[in-house]
């Protein structure tokens, strides 16, 4: 197991390639969940505003 | 299709035609003027810049590598097997630099020698375990020795 | 064949593809996820060491799937990026410029775990040779084309026009490919040939080919993902995204 982790010698190159595809890969794959997140957040928010104003003004839209 | 959509189709074809064009050209001036390394043969017909810094590619010749006892300082043949050139250089060299390699030398001519600053070693596209690598090498010794 | 058109034609409705995308997401994640396991564990674990790199060699399973889809997301962007120009297609507008980022992170995972796999064997971290710098190029495209799709106010003729850029920049993958044929370059040629015999051992092999299955299904997926996100942003104030978000709001109406 500690012979695998080194690597024969190349530890620091082959370990740190494979970082660096899966920290790119897992930020790419959370961008697109967070930014939904955002879009629905601020759609709930508009929604609820229209509808206390709606419901203020006694015309519901 | 609608007009208008022939007509869309037929422009970004137009454009897209003509920056092949131009890429196409570009690729070949610079196919003529961009050459990344000069082989021994190259530079002994005189095409390799003289006095100034270019790259030298070939193979480290068999059993010309000669390393200085007490520094860093090695000399090897580069050659493409027509012609050759003897290699001067100071410096760590790369893992993959062995006789019968091909390198990249980065240097200028001194003399009918090649002063490199920097080495690198190519390494071809076939990959295979050493156990292969072994048998095959074993394989063609066999055959050169039945062949004698 | 006539259900297959009917079936594209559903899927360039927005409300139909959002939910469409959003049932094959989770399918797509895990697909990926086990074979790029899968291929991980071949790669680091089974594949013998290479006669000449050694360990090192292993670097091979990150870098070229990665530089397979630095090219194959170009080629979908364009390819989405020429209907969204010539048929005003939405929804190719939105799959073109989801697929930029995605190709911008493979290409610099490509770059820097190229640069890496140089240090060790060639010697050097860079060189401008042909194939270094043309993938260089293509980082910058990529680069491009989300700059000016963001730069430009209106978001659909954004879309368009960052779609032109990267129809232009077309012409760079065949450089890329074939510059290691074209001229003389550091980097070695063409391991893997899709006609004709690889270079590579067979039980080296596997592995890249299921890493780079592995990639194309997550590609797919992040291309879905983020398609699915632009949509819900560009569509926010139509009746099927609201009926989408009223059940949470209902509430305040008693």
């Amino acid at each position: 197991m500690a012979e695998f982790l080194r690597m024969h010698g190349y530890a620091g190159y082959v370990w740190s390639a494979y970082a660096v595809f899966v920290v790119v890969l897992l930020a790419d794959a959370l961008a697109p969940l967070l930014a939904r997140r955002q879009t629905l957040a601020a759609l709930r928010g508009r929604l609820r505003r229209e509808a206390a104003r709606g419901a203020r003004t006694g015309n519901p839209s | 299709m609608t007009p208008t959509r022939k007509r869309r189709l037929i422009a970004v074809g137009l454009v897209l035609l003509a920056v092949a064009a131009a890429a196409t050209l570009t690729v070949f001036a610079l196919g003529k003027y961009q050459t990344y390394l000069y082989s021994p043969s190259e530079v002994l017909a005189g095409k390799a810049p003289a006095g100034a810094s270019f790259r030298l590619g070939g193979v480290v010749l068999e059993h010309s590598l000669q390393r200085a006892p007490d520094s860093l300082k090695v000399a090897f043949v580069v050659t493409d097997r027509f012609h050759e050139l003897p290699v001067e250089y100071t410096g760590i060299l790369p893992d993959l630099f062995r006789e019968g390699q091909s390198i990249v030398a980065t240097g200028r001519l001194d003399h009918g020698r090649f002063v490199a600053r920097e080495v690198l070693a190519k390494h071809d596209e076939t990959y295979m375990p050493k156990e292969v690598a072994d048998a095959i090498a074993k394989a063609k010794a066999a055959q050169a020795h039945s062949a004698r | 064949m006539n259900r297959l058109v009917l079936w594209f034609h559903r899927l360039g409705s927005p409300p139909y593809f959002y939910r469409f995308a959003g049932r094959w997401l989770p399918w797509l994640y895990a697909l990926a996820l086990l074979t790029g396991a899968i291929g991980f564990y071949g790669g680091l674990v089974i594949a013998p060491a290479d006669y000449q790199q050694g360990d090192s060699f292993r670097i091979l399973y990150v870098h070229v799937p990665c530089a397979w889809m630095s090219l194959f997301a170009y080629a979908f962007m364009a390819g989405n990026g020429f209907v969204a120009l010539v048929w005003r297609i939405k929804l190719a507008e939105l799959l073109a410029m989801a697929s930029a980022p995605i190709g911008a992170a493979f290409t610099f995972v490509t770059l820097v775990t190229g640069s890496i796999w140089g240090k060790p064997t060639w010697g050097t971290w860079w060189t401008w040779d042909a194939r270094l710098t043309s993938e260089l190029v293509l980082l910058f495209l990529y680069f491009g084309v989300i700059g000016l799709h963001q730069a430009i106010e209106d978001l659909r003729q954004a879309a368009r026009a960052a779609a032109f850029l990267a129809l232009v920049g077309v012409v760079n993958l065949p450089i890329i490919h074939y510059s290691v044929v074209w001229w003389n370059t550091l980097h070695q040629a063409q391991t893997v040939n899709l006609l004709g015999e690889s270079k590579i051992d067979a039980r080296m092999l596997w592995p890249l080919l299921v890493l780079a299955f592995a990639t194309h299904v997550y590609f797919f997926a992040s291309v879905l993902a983020r398609t699915r996100a632009a949509l819900l942003a560009l569509e926010s104030g139509k009746a099927w995204v609201r009926a989408l978000v009223a059940p949470a709001t209902e509430p305040a109406h008693g």
